[in-house]
């Protein structure tokens, strides 16, 4: 079964190397939305049901621990697994996502068998939707 | 090893570190010096992150647009031949990268620190400032014949009044 991911964060840039990498995974997935904060991330899901959200923390608008709590904290969302990509790497961020619910944490940079290893076993179990 | 010699280490670390993962290119050990505040002209690309906290100050990158079109020709593994928006973007990524990383390190000794939304400047003959009489460590790099540089300037906050206790010195940078 082919899922769906979307990839959020302020930067084109990572964007465009996370859809990349995405791809090179060989992962079985179908679509890969995009946005550019938290806020068009929450507006893209009520038309693109996702099964994992992958998130940049520091980013206008609204952050990445904002989406985070915002879909922990909607039952429809709830069940579905963040993963943080972010330059922050201090324990204090790390500490804030594990306690809102992230299912895991890469830090940029980051290399693609990063990316897959991370995701392997978070995207599996999350399907179906 | 004082503040100033930590950050340096950090500068270099990250940067290699950066140039090594995401677009697979070895950089070698950057040549570093500290600089005063005083504006010089720039040509090319510049980008600024800022660091809030105990501690306060500014991360940056510049570079030539040769050399900002090769970093993103290789991050994206798209063709660049000249400076457009998938440019600025990838040295403001570039920056946020490094200059977090650089962050990172420093939060073990000087404790939480927040890093702003880079800003990147492309032109010619333009001149850049930081406020106060801050004083900043620079690095440069060379990848094929470009120069790189990182700077970073640090000064404790002057209501931080836990930054000394982190720090090994209290003012280590004399700014």
């Amino acid at each position: 079964m082919e899922s769906d991911v979307l990839v959020v964060d302020d930067s084109a840039a990572i964007r465009k190397i996370l859809q990349r990498v995405l791809r090179q995974t060989g992962m079985a997935i179908r679509t890969i939305h995009e946005a550019g904060d938290g806020q068009e991330a929450l507006d893209l899901l009520k038309n693109n049901p996702v099964h994992l959200v992958l998130t940049d923390i520091n980013m206008p608008k609204m952050d990445g621990l904002q989406l985070l709590a915002a879909l922990k904290a909607d039952a429809h969302w709830r069940n579905v697994p963040v993963v943080m990509i972010t330059t922050e790497g201090g324990e204090a961020k790390v500490g804030d996502a594990v306690r809102l619910g992230a299912a895991g944490y890469v830090r940029k940079p980051f290399t693609a068998d990063q990316i897959k290893e991370k995701l392997v076993g978070i995207l599996e179990p999350a399907l179906p939707l | 090893m004082n503040l100033q010699e930590f950050i340096t280490n950090s500068i270099n670390e990250s940067t290699v570190q950066v140039f090594s993962t995401m677009l697979g290119v070895d950089l070698t050990r950057g040549e570093f010096s500290l600089e005063n505040s005083a504006p010089g002209s720039n040509d090319g690309v510049v980008s600024f992150i800022g660091l809030a906290g105990p501690w306060v100050g500014s991360g940056s990158v510049s570079c030539s647009p040769v050399l900002a079109c090769r970093i993103c020709s290789q991050m994206l593994m798209t063709e660049t031949p000249s400076v457009n928006e998938d440019v600025l973007d990838a040295i403001a990524e570039l920056t946020n990268m490094i200059v977090g990383g650089v962050k990172t390190d420093l939060e073990a000794r000087l404790g939480p620190l927040g890093l702003s939304i880079p800003t990147v400047v492309y032109g010619r003959n333009f001149k850049t400032k930081s406020a106060g009489n801050t004083q900043w460590i620079v690095g440069r790099f060379r990848w094929d014949g470009e120069e790189l540089e990182v700077k970073v300037c640090l000064a404790p906050h002057e209501k931080g009044a836990h930054a000394a206790i982190h720090s090994s010195q209290a003012y280590p940078l004399e700014v």
